[in-house]
């Protein structure tokens, strides 16, 4: 570990932290899933430092594993993406307002 | 495990390493504030690409080479290229007008933000057992794929389930519906 621990988890946040101000003030669907990869990413920044820390290979193990669940979530929430813009012609997530979708 | 420190030249001078650091979390950070406010999504998805590249660096840095490696091809060249796919099949920027990106909106989200963020910020800090640095670490990939498929392998079971679930999830949802009822979608 080259780096103090508390810097990297400071950077993980702040990288959080931008995905989650993506996800909440943008409207587009696009967007919106681009935020929740920001998110991801970040807590595969705070897992891959943390094996580096304790010097355990198990935070590199489940960084994988939130690279396949990435792949499944990305999968289907473009599937929806699509399915939507079929549907209703449009990617702004205010416009779905009903509950029958 | 691996103890002994096996990064190679350079990076076992923590000086220039952490150097280095500083600087990808700076491009990375940058990328990401530069990403999350364009108005085009084929910029917003380009600029993401570079954010996981540099931290494709930063996790070859932190002695994990093989994730860095998936960071580029699973991230970077799978799921992002699937987005630019997806934006230029949907044709969601050059045509129509640009996404609206609404100044107000960001005001309640900055504070918010803000809070949250500091509020972590001062707990990482205020935590004495993060504030050490240890020493550098490198885990080989044989180490990697030990663990990966001796004590996760119920784990990776279950993974490649979830990933076929998804598959055929995606494949239900996507497909086009039957043109010939004529009926209305409700």
């Amino acid at each position: 570990m080259i780096v103090p621990f508390a810097h990297v988890l400071i950077f993980a946040a702040i990288l959080f932290t931008m995905g989650l101000g993506c996800v909440l003030a943008r409207r587009n669907l696009i967007m919106i899933l681009i935020g929740v990869e920001i998110m991801l990413n970040a807590a595969a920044v705070a897992l891959v430092g943390g094996s580096a820390y304790w010097r355990q290979v198990d935070g590199q193990v489940f960084v994988v594993f939130l690279m396949a669940m990435t792949s499944a979530e990305v999968a289907i929430s473009l599937a929806m993406v699509v399915y939507l813009r079929r549907r209703r012609g449009t990617l702004e997530a205010d416009r779905f307002d009903g509950l029958r979708g | 495990m691996n103890t002994a420190p096996s990064i190679p030249g350079l990076w076992c001078h923590d000086m220039i390493g952490s150097v280095v650091f500083y600087l990808l979390a700076a491009a990375t950070l940058t990328a990401t504030l530069l990403c999350i406010t364009r108005t085009s999504p084929v910029h917003a998805v380009i600029y993401l690409v570079h954010a996981f590249f540099d931290l494709a660096l930063i996790f070859y840095l932190f002695g994990a080479p093989l994730v860095a490696a998936w960071e580029m091809i699973i991230y970077a060249g799978a799921i992002m290229v699937l987005f630019l796919f997806i934006i230029m099949m949907l044709e969601l920027s050059p045509g129509g007008k640009p996404l609206t990106v609404d100044r107000r909106r960001w005001i309640p989200v900055l504070i918010l933000s803000l809070v949250t963020l500091g509020c972590t910020v001062l707990l990482i800090i205020q935590d004495p057992s993060s504030a050490g640095s240890g020493t550098a670490y490198h885990a080989s990939p044989r180490d990697f794929g030990t663990a990966l498929f001796d004590h996760y392998a119920l784990a990776v079971q279950v993974v490649s389930f979830q990933l076929l679930f998804a598959a055929v999830g995606a494949y239900y949802v996507g497909k086009g519906e039957p043109r010939k009822r004529g009926e209305q979608p409700s």
